[in-house]
């Protein structure tokens, strides 16, 4: 079983709608939404959730108002600056590292397990789609990627499916690297703009970094055809196979407002240019 | 007053708003991207850079004499970044959020912290406008201490724009906490207000008071404007899906200085939004209930 990871460094550059075209066509894959904190897959897939799990990672620390004695070393020690003069922790602040409870001379801290997340096993007419739901201003979405992954993987495994599809978050920080870690390929969504080449070329640095081999399509390339010949020149420096151009179409949007992935929604135009990268994809699995 | 642009899905136009609101700005104007994973904001306003600085988090070094193999640093450690096997101990400098608590708890002082480089911070102008923003180090996971780096660099006596990065976890709670003010940029699309309505929950629950904008207009269908509605959530502006404005950002060209007649429209949504900021956070309990 192979896994594949679409990333772009940039946000809005077209991962879902790609990963969405990938997956109707591969016919035999797993599908990850690693965007634990603004998911979309599920909006083109119309998953029927069959199993639902907490995802317990995050603690907080909480001080028993009636055991302190204000001494004020738990926010001595804090280098979070996540308990006010006063004395109260802020939430969103607090790391859980729990040095405070420690410290605390009337053990009056605890650190309370927080519910971060859940995360779902779902079925959809392209194939199983692991996802998830990080709370709303929780942390150690890295964590929560690793375990659908690995969720992923199993299930893909016992259904003795070819390939796991998982779809990146954007930017280059923990959340990336929990999604890419150990796949066999990257595939990177370009755009072809002064941002998105600056932002393409810190993903495969990240890429190259782990040492995991990267190829790229690049979307909606005729908004600026001197920047998609840029990136020509990037990928031909870098040793990126570049497997695909997609146009810029009206019809990716309306896909999207159908439910529907591109290329069952239409089939030249941006739909044929997505089949394209997926052969891209298959050749150089070597599949 | 500290505006935060932000948004749940990425690439809806938040430089292109906060660039903008900056260059239309009359008053001093602070500009942060606070974007460290892919800060963007300095190829639109090609600051001149003044100085800049490395960021570091403390990380553990352990001298191996002192230690007795207690393993209470390992114990302490929430996460997992620190460990005794057998006669040694392994330190994971990258999942090391320093908090110091290893080297607090070592019974031997065995533990000293070393200075381990997350990423840098620099600063400059563009025209009127101060710049200051972050670059993660690549292969690097944790961005929240170098946006609290970036935000250090804050004058409040000023303007402060602040470009936060796409989501809803850590890295953009780290990046609009304080702000008197959130401008969520969206796109009207499914995933547009599937990932609206996870910024508005995430701003909310920090209690901010906040307004929409509505990038590429045209574009999708009409479900974000009946959400906002249906919410009570005021649109303060709308930028149309014009490909020209697109081209313009493909080139790295500013907004307000490619087509002159948006200056007017981001000088009045910086109005809007500062009478907002006033009414401020009574108004918004008020909305949120």
């Amino acid at each position: 079983m192979k896994q594949v990871a679409v990333v772009s460094g940039k946000g809005g550059t077209g991962k879902t709608s790609v990963i969405a075209s990938l997956a109707s066509l591969a016919k035999d894959s797993v599908l990850v939404d690693g965007d634990v904190d603004a998911a979309d897959l599920h909006l083109l897939l119309e998953p029927t959730i069959v199993r639902r799990e907490e995802f317990r990672s995050s603690r907080t620390a909480c001080i028993d108002e009636g055991a302190c004695s204000a001494c004020g070393e738990c926010r001595e020690v804090c280098r979070f600056d996540a308990i006010s003069s006063d004395l109260i922790v802020d939430r969103f602040a607090c790391e859980g590292c729990g040095v405070c409870a420690h410290v605390c001379p009337e053990q009056a801290i605890d650190l309370e397990e927080n519910v971060s997340g859940e995360w779902f096993v779902s079925e959809t007419r392209v194939g199983p789609l692991v996802h998830a739901r990080l709370g709303i201003a929780e942390e150690n979405s890295g964590k929560l990627v690793a375990v659908i992954r690995n969720e992923a993987k199993t299930l893909g495994r016992e259904r003795g499916l070819g390939l796991v599809l998982i779809d990146g978050p954007p930017g280059i920080g923990c959340p990336v690297i929990s999604s890419i870690t150990g796949v066999d390929l990257v595939l990177v969504v370009a755009e072809p703009t002064l941002s998105g080449i600056h932002d393409m070329e810190r993903i495969v640095g990240l890429a190259v970094h782990f040492d995991i081999p990267v190829i790229a399509c690049i979307n909606r390339y005729d908004i600026n055809l001197d920047m998609t010949a840029r990136i020509d020149t990037l990928c031909n420096r870098e040793g990126i196979r570049l497997c695909g151009r997609i146009p810029f179409d009206q019809r990716v949007t309306e896909a999207m407002i159908h439910r529907q992935s591109v290329v069952e929604y239409c089939s030249d135009g941006a739909a044929s240019a997505i089949e394209e990268v997926w052969d891209g994809v298959l050749a150089s699995l070597g599949r | 007053m500290i505006v935060a642009v932000a948004s749940g899905k990425g690439g809806t136009g938040k430089t292109t708003v906060a660039t903008s609101l900056a260059a239309s700005s009359a008053s001093a104007v602070q500009l942060l991207d606070c974007d460290v994973e892919e800060p963007n904001v300095h190829i639109f306003l090609r600051p001149e850079i003044r100085g800049s600085e490395c960021v570091t988090i403390p990380v553990p070094d352990v001298e191996m004499e002192k230690c007795n193999l207690c393993r209470e640093c390992a114990e302490i450690c929430a996460y997992h970044a620190i460990a005794v096997l057998g006669d040694q101990v392994l330190t994971f400098q990258e999942l090391c959020h320093g908090c110091g608590g290893c080297s607090l708890v070592c019974p031997t002082d065995a533990i000293r912290e070393i200075p381990r480089e997350i990423g840098t911070v620099e600063w400059g102008t563009a025209g009127g406008i101060d710049f200051v923003h972050g670059r993660l180090r690549i292969g690097e996971a944790m961005s929240p201490p170098l946006i609290r780096a970036v935000k250090k660099r804050i004058e409040r006596s000023r303007l402060v724009i602040i470009d936060a990065p796409p989501g809803t976890s850590c890295p953009v709670i780290e990046s609009i906490r304080g702000a008197d003010f959130v401008l969520l940029v969206t796109e009207p699309t499914p995933f547009g207000l599937n990932d609206l309505v996870l910024a508005v929950q995430t701003v909310r629950e920090l209690q901010i008071p906040f307004s929409v904008v509505v990038n590429r207009a045209g574009l999708g269908d009409e479900e974000v404007y009946h959400y906002c509605r249906d919410q009570g959530i005021p649109i303060d502006l709308e930028i149309p899906f014009d490909r020209r404005i697109a081209e313009a950002y493909s080139r790295g060209e500013l907004l307000v200085e490619m087509m002159a007649e948006w200056r007017v429209a981001f000088q009045t949504l910086l109005r809007s939004i500062e009478e907002r900021a006033i009414r401020g956070r009574a108004l918004h309990h008020e909305v949120s209930r």
